[in-house]
């Protein structure tokens, strides 16, 4: 089974897969119903809470809390998971993650996993990293599932196929399970994916997880679900291996309080989610045999230190951004080149990747502010996106790039506006500077370099005769 | 009331006529309105594309030519959104306590000019006519960071021979953005032929709000497209009382 992951050296800006995507009406309609149907589902669930901000707030200081002591927390998870008999291993980076991962795969003695959905392991492309030394992975999400038999990238974070419909899923699942009569019912669907997927479950002795929670007070790891093939890849394999980001513990058993409220109605506009499977370590005839985790920084401490951008690492991914975005709501994920789309993506990506091929995504937003005001642990996205747009500056203006265009624009737009004098002369010179651009109606319709974005699809009116400051002037006069 | 008028660096240059409406207005109104001379721009732009640097003297040229005002009226939500959310911010940036003080005290004065009217003054009916059929546009700002909430749509409900029909959408995003309708003008007008669409659904022959720069934006492409649909800020509509 071929696997394809983004390659962060090779994807392009944001600006041109954009366009690209633009262009796909069919994709495009795919994701405005999804996240349309997925956010009213959640502003149902979230209307019917008297106390929801209340929670969100909860949510937000439990995470702070956290990250201001995560060696302490880490250190409490590492020493009570294995107390009851889990291994934890630590990895720097991706690289050490997937060194890890095969070692454990190959040690359990198999060479396939089966693999609940998971972000951490989608972020570090380990599906690409085991086929290469001859393991292969099942997805067993059935939305994960659609993305691998399709050899698609996922586009979000809690429905990685919303960019794909009911036929396009049937048409995957007849060419690549080789089903030329399945019929085209979600029941249907569903059927094909349950045959396919127990077959898995049964034989495959190895399972690989991520985590949404993990608890430092038990040392315990929390994942939850809609459709139950987590809890078969959770309970079933002899062995299980968990992928979890260092931000994914919280202090106590009791957190989880809030923090499954606030996940499924965010998610998935559920009041709870179907399946939450907690577990810690082994236990003798129950579940697996062997248990490991590995705690993964891949960049983590370098946002951490951020203390701007710190609050990116309370994200649960829940996707609510992506779903009210309406920059998302029209490219869908895959032109945030990451597994990260849409405004949490916009702001983690470039962070994990140390801004290198993330410089087009903190641009990749118009600061409406709809991600702030549904994020479940209020992380003020806007904020963090024009942190980063700041640090884009300060890189893209050393050097020889203070000859950069914009640079020069908006260098020249402070000074003029430092002055009231400056200021006024600009206008004047502004009147007859667009005069040979105005038409007979008073209109411009074309405007050379950076402004020509604005002139593809719209208008500009003319420059007033006089300003507002000289009719107020000339009032007083008279 | 004295209220100083904080006039925007765009709208004294390509909306006048929105300043002249909140002059007209507030005067009916027996209030008196002043221009501090020195005021040119918010900060804004510069600092919501990253140029933190620049927007920062911006800042202390406000707070120098406003300190004193009894009120202070801007008929532009998002400017009044850049003062709220970073200036407080900035201040402690610059790092001089006397300005953070400043700050401080004047932002609690400075009122978007919906907002003046309704929550400063506690009005809705301020006497205008104004016989069209008119669709209303939530910008962001004035929706997520100022809570303007129906205070708008108060106003407009109460001004005579007016026509107010609800557009759909209403908290969706019409893709300005300031430069990112530049930065990423495709997606931009992805999202400004939605807004427009809806626009075009109310069959208004006017589409209002409290920034110019989201109307700008709309404008441009409905006289693009030829519909016939103009834009107008909440202002010009209340200045209207030619009955």
């Amino acid at each position: 089974m071929s696997v394809i992951t983004f390659d962060p050296t090779r994807v392009p800006t944001f600006q041109v897969a954009a366009k690209d995507l633009l262009g796909d009406s069919q994709l495009r309609k795919n994701v405005r119903h999804a996240t349309g149907v997925i956010q009213n589902k959640r502003a149902i669930v979230v209307g019917e809470m008297p106390d929801w901000q209340e929670l969100r707030e909860s949510g937000r200081q439990i995470k702070k809390h956290t990250l201001e002591h995560l060696d302490y927390y880490l250190e409490q998870f590492e020493r009570n998971c294995t107390a009851a008999g889990g291994h934890v291993h630590w990895a720097r980076d991706a690289a050490d993650a997937r060194a890890i991962a095969i070692d454990l795969v190959r040690q359990s003695g198999s060479d396939e996993v089966i693999k609940i959905k998971s972000m951490t392991t989608e972020e570090i492309g380990l599906n690409t990293a085991l086929e290469a030394v001859g393991l292969n992975a099942y997805e067993t999400d059935l939305a994960e599932l659609i993305i691998q038999l399709g050899h698609d990238l996922p586009s979000h974070i809690v429905v990685p196929a919303l960019h794909k419909n009911r036929q396009q899923i049937r048409e995957i699942f007849m060419r690549e399970m080789n089903l030329p009569n399945l019929g085209e019912a979600p029941q249907d669907l569903a059927e094909a994916a349950r045959t396919f997927l127990r077959e898995k479950f049964l034989r495959v002795k190895t399972g690989v997880s991520g985590a949404n929670f993990l608890i430092a007070e038990t040392g315990g790891v929390v994942v939850t679900e809609s459709e139950g093939n987590g809890r078969m890849c959770l309970t079933l394999p002899e062995t299980l291996i968990t992928i979890a980001g260092i931000e994914k513990v919280i202090p106590r058993f009791q957190d989880l309080e809030v923090f499954l409220q606030l996940l499924p109605r965010s998610a998935t506009g559920e009041r709870m989610n179907p399946y939450n499977s907690i577990w810690t370590g082994v236990h003798e005839s129950d579940g697996p045999r062997a248990f490991h985790v590995i705690l993964m920084d891949n960049s983590r401490t370098n946002v951490l230190a951020d203390e701007e951008a710190r609050q990116t690492l309370y994200c649960i991914r829940c996707a609510a951004c992506q779903n009210v975005c309406p920059v998302y709501r029209q490219t869908g994920g895959h032109a945030y080149g990451s597994v990260y789309a849409g405004p949490i993506g916009a702001i983690l990506t470039p962070q994990l990747l140390q801004l290198e091929h993330g410089q087009s995504l903190p641009y990749a937003s118009s600061l409406c502010g709809a991600c702030y005001e549904v994020c479940p642990v209020k992380i003020n996205i806007p904020e963090v996106l024009i942190h980063l747009r700041h640090k884009v500056v300060e890189q893209d203006t050393k050097g020889i790039g203070v000859l950069n265009p914009e640079n020069l624009a908006m260098k020249t737009m402070a000074m003029i506006f430092r002055s009231e004098t400056r200021f006024r002369a600009a206008q004047r010179l502004g009147r007859m500077g667009e005069a040979p651009l105005v038409n007979k109606e008073g209109w411009v319709t074309w405007l050379p370099g950076l402004l020509g974005g604005w002139t593809q699809v719209r208008d500009l009116h003319s420059m007033p005769k006089q300003t507002f400051r000289e009719w107020f002037e000339e009032r007083g006069k008279a | 009331l004295q209220v100083a008028l904080f006039i925007t660096c765009y709208n004294d240059t390509l909306f006048p006529e929105t300043g002249k409406a909140v002059v007209r207005v507030l005067e009916r109104l027996g209030h008196t309105v002043v221009f501090p001379a020195g005021q040119t721009c918010c900060g804004q732009m510069h600092w919501n594309t990253g140029y933190q640097a620049e927007a920062l003297p911006l800042l202390s040229r406000f707070v120098a030519q406003f300190k004193d005002a009894e009120a202070v009226v801007v008929p532009s939500s998002s400017c009044v959104a850049m003062m709220r959310d970073h200036y407080p911010m900035m201040a402690e940036q610059i790092g001089d306590p006397g300005l953070i003080a400043e700050v401080a005290a004047l932002l609690p004065r400075v009122w978007e000019f919906s907002e003046l009217l309704t929550k400063k003054l506690g009005l809705e009916d301020v006497g205008a006519y104004f016989p069209h059929r008119v669709t209303y546009h939530a910008s962001c700002h004035g929706l997520r960071s100022l809570h303007l909430g129906d205070g708008p749509m108060k106003l407009l409900g109460s001004v005579r021979g007016i026509q107010l029909v609800p557009l759909a959408g209403l908290e969706q995003c019409c893709g300005f953005g300031g430069t990112f309708a530049i930065k990423n003008a495709e997606v931009s007008s992805a999202m400004l032929a939605e807004k427009v669409q809806a626009v075009l659904q109310t069959q208004a022959e006017l589409c209002t709000a409290c920034d110019n720069s989201c109307l700008m934006h709309i404008e441009g492409s409905l006289h693009r497209q030829r519909t016939g649909v103009r834009t107008l800020h909440l202002a010009e509509i209340l200045a209207g009382d030619a009955e």
